[in-house]
């Protein structure tokens, strides 16, 4: 584009929209125009955890809930189920359960020096902690931190093993937000994740996985 | 250097070129939304179709009633929609203090904005954008060529030979923005190929066709299509189906999922929409299902992200309305499988060159008007479309533009203006039942819309002095009987029969068209059957029919959805 244009249209786009608003009372936006709502408030439930395994399962994901010492087994388990030769784990993730996943898998690859695409799509699976998970509707959030990985990393395998704790699990979508404001600003991207990847494109029928992983296996610790 | 996935599909005569002396790069669509499509005679064929109407019927049906269960779930639904109307009017009455503000926050984040007037100026800065990222991406070949020359380069890298320059493409996410644009055919005639990677769009552009619901484009169509569109197509634009396919939904797509894997793997660019943009951190949000959205905002070195001016929320925190609003008036699911979130480039992960075109393409118009503005709260849940009954009849082609059903029948006039004919008939294209607001989760009155639309078309008419006076005369004959609701329906009553009659007229005369509920609307469109009741004295008709259709429409709770 030459130059100029650029800083045309973006004056010629905000005089209009000026121009479109002067109906519009002068003042903070907040007052001039209220949202009635209380933001980040918790919707009342019952046994968060509870709802939280109910609503991942809801999706067709699979749930293993188990107390904290189980999880390295459980990993080991859920990876063995899955019939991986090899599986990816960010170097983050803690220590044993990296072990359990080389215990299930024939090789244990690291993210270091990353990974190209094509190997990463040889790659069966994708062992990860979460940020978030969200009782109400079944969501895990990714925040990419170093215990979860780059973003590429929990997108091509096609198994992922996803560990959420129970300190993680909140009831509802505001508090979700509210605890993952902070990330936000920070510059992080996030992933919400809810079930395995799907599509009612054909009449409506849902099919599980198109192009995120097909299996996704939930280890809810707590 | 890694070598490619797999080889790039060869170029050569491909089916469906629709661009006389030229080889298309992809498949042609039969027809296009903007620029006064040759409606009569190209569109006819499609909706008249029994089987699309079936297609379609099962299809709204189905997504209303998964709606009408997740919206029953929560509590403050009511609450909820109140407040996604307020975050959206708070932004939109005061887009002069948050665009600026949204541009600042991208560009501390380390993105680019470029502002788009028009469609065409925006497709200009797409072009240019996609060459330049092709250009980067063989000086950095070269660069590696030479240090590869003298020692090893350490490990693998994801660069990948660069595409000849007459052969460029990009992967896209499904976008209202860029259909609006016609952003597709805009790249195809700068020579670059832009793949669709959403499976409803790609059954759609597989099949030389155009999206008729803005949540399931392909809705028209059923599995034995599908199957038959895959086998015919997909080997002429990369990896083929398997042989063998047979039309289970699992099967199908599986098939998508191999085809547009070689096509992510290889992607250097993509261009995507946004469904909502964050003023305070410059946050771009993507609503989807497949992960064919994550593919393309995660693995490209380049991303384009194109963004209706109106697409901006004030804070993060205004995503937790929204993200409990959408995906359960959309696809009526709790939440949608894959929503990703990005602010600008981050490092060592997904795209380092971070785009955003902002697009204004009519939208400071309905801004201006203090009534259509509502409008532009739209989040394209496509609830409207689920719940109406007129577009259940006439399916999404028939609305003549990117935006069909309730939404697209206030929206599409203000966004285009009122100039021509097809855009003038949109407000009529409605029985004014009012099941769209019901349903609506940022409360757009859409009935009083449609309502409003109708008098500035009928005062467009009257002050436009080129008109023949008849046009003139009707049109304020129109007007007086839409006034009153009661002399409305009676001089439907009596006028059975009318819509032939206008539209033998309308031919004759080359008058523009009369405003009459779906007389000239039909004219220029497809409906199967031309109507021998009116639109409203049918949906009266219809609705007193416990089995039809809508009746099942409770007063305040909606009932439908469906999203991405
Ligand atoms: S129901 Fe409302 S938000 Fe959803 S598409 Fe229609 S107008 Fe837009």
């Amino acid at each position: 584009m030459s130059a100029a244009q650029p800083t045309d249209a973006r004056e010629a786009i905000l005089s209009r929209v000026r121009a479109a608003l002067v109906d519009v009372p002068a003042g903070p936006p907040e007052q001039e125009t209220p949202v009635p709502w209380q933001y980040g408030a918790a919707t009342g439930m019952a046994d968060v955890l509870a709802r939280f395994a109910e609503t991942v399962d809801d999706y067709r994901a699979t749930v293993v809930r188990c107390p904290p010492e189980q999880v390295p087994d459980r990993i080991t388990e859920a990876l063995r189920a899955a019939g991986v030769a090899s599986v990816v784990v960010p170097d983050g993730v803690p220590e044993h359960w990296r072990r359990a996943a080389s215990e299930a898998s024939a090789r244990v690859l690291h993210d270091e020096p990353p990974l190209t695409k094509a190997r990463l799509d040889e790659c069966d699976a994708v062992l990860t902690a979460a940020a978030v998970g969200i009782a109400e509707t079944g969501t895990i959030v990714l925040d990419h931190r170093a215990d979860q990985g780059r973003r590429a990393l929990t997108l091509i395998p096609d198994v992922h093993v996803c560990v959420v704790t129970a300190d993680q699990v909140v009831s509802d979508v505001p508090e979700a937000v509210a605890r993952l404001a902070g990330s936000v600003r920070e510059g992080r991207p996030l992933t919400w994740i809810s079930g395995p990847s799907a599509t009612s494109d054909i009449e409506l029928d849902r099919v599980e996985g198109v192009h995120g992983p097909r299996t996704l296996v939930m280890i809810l610790a707590g | 250097m890694t070598p490619t996935p797999s080889t790039p599909p060869a170029t050569g005569t491909r089916p469906g070129s629709g661009t006389v002396g030229k080889t298309r790069r992809t498949p042609a669509p039969r027809e296009t939304f903007l620029g006064m499509p040759p409606f009569p005679t190209a569109a006819r064929g499609g909706l008249t179709n029994s089987q699309q109407r079936r297609n379609l019927r099962h299809a709204t049906h189905t997504i209303r009633d998964k709606r009408a269960k997740v919206v029953a779930e929560v509590d403050q639904w009511e609450e909820l929609r109140v407040a996604g109307a307020a975050i959206k009017d708070r932004a939109l009455r005061h887009l002069d203090v948050y665009l600026p503000q949204l541009e600042a926050s991208l560009t501390a984040a380390g993105a680019h904005v470029h502002w788009a007037r028009d469609a065409e100026e925006a497709n200009r800065i797409i072009v240019d954008l996609v060459r330049a990222a092709h250009a980067a991406d063989v000086e950095a070949a070269t660069s590696a060529q030479v240090a590869g020359g003298e020692a090893e380069p350490e490990g693998e890298t994801d660069d990948l030979a660069p595409r000849a320059s007459d052969d460029l493409e990009v992967v896209k996410v499904k976008s209202m923005a860029t259909q609006e644009i016609e952003m597709n055919e805009a790249l195809e005639r700068a020579g670059i190929a832009a793949w669709e990677t959403d499976l409803a769009e790609l059954i759609v552009q597989l099949g030389h066709d155009l999206p008729s619901h803005i949540l399931v484009p392909a809705i028209h169509r059923n599995r034995s299509e599908v199957r038959d569109i895959f086998l015919r197509e997909m080997g002429h634009y990369g990896k083929p189906a398997p042989e063998g396919l047979t039309d289970e939904p699992a099967r199908l797509a599986e098939a998508a999922r191999t085809h547009l894997r070689e096509k992510f793997l290889r992607a250097s660019v993509a261009i995507s929409g946004a469904n909502f943009a964050v003023a305070e951190t410059g946050t771009l949000v993507v609503v989807e299902s497949e992960g064919n959205g994550r593919m393309c905002l995660t693995l490209p070195r380049t991303l384009i992200s194109v963004v209706g001016i109106e697409k901006v929320l004030p804070t993060v925190e205004d995503l937790e309305v929204m993200l409990r609003l959408l995906p359960r008036s959309s696809t009526g699911e709790r939440m949608n499988p894959y929503t990703s979130m990005w602010t600008g480039p981050t490092e060592g992960d997904g795209p380092s060159d971070v785009h955003v075109v902002l697009l204004d393409n009519g939208r400071t118009d309905v801004l201006a008007d203090t009534v259509g503005r509502s409008a532009l709260r739209c989040i394209r849940c496509s609830a409207c479309l689920n719940i109406c009954p007129v577009y259940e009849r006439v399916g999404g082609h028939a609305y003549g533009s990117a935006y069909p059903g309730p939404i697209g029948a206030i929206l599409t006039p203000q966004l285009r203006g009122l100039d021509n004919p097809v855009d003038r008939a949109l407000p009529y294209a409605s029985s004014l039942c009012g099941a769209c607001f019901d349903v609506c989760p940022v409360r757009i009155p859409i009935p009083e819309l449609l309502v409003h639309m109708r008098h500035k078309v009928v005062e467009k008419k009257k002050h436009d002095r080129r008109l023949p006076t008849t046009e003139a005369a009707t049109m304020a004959a129109a007007s007086w009987l839409m006034g009153d609701h009661r002399r409305w329906e009676a001089a439907l009553a009596a006028s059975s029969g009318s819509g032939s009659v206008l539209r033998r007229a309308l031919k004759k005369d080359r008058i523009g068209p009369l405003p009459w509920p779906a007389a000239p609307w039909t004219t220029t469109r497809d409906l199967a059957s031309p109507p021998t009741q009116s639109f409203r004295s049918w949906w009266t008709h219809e609705h007193e029919d416990p089995a039809a259709p809508g009746h099942d429409i409770p007063g305040a709770t909606p009932e439908q959805g469906g999203s991405r």
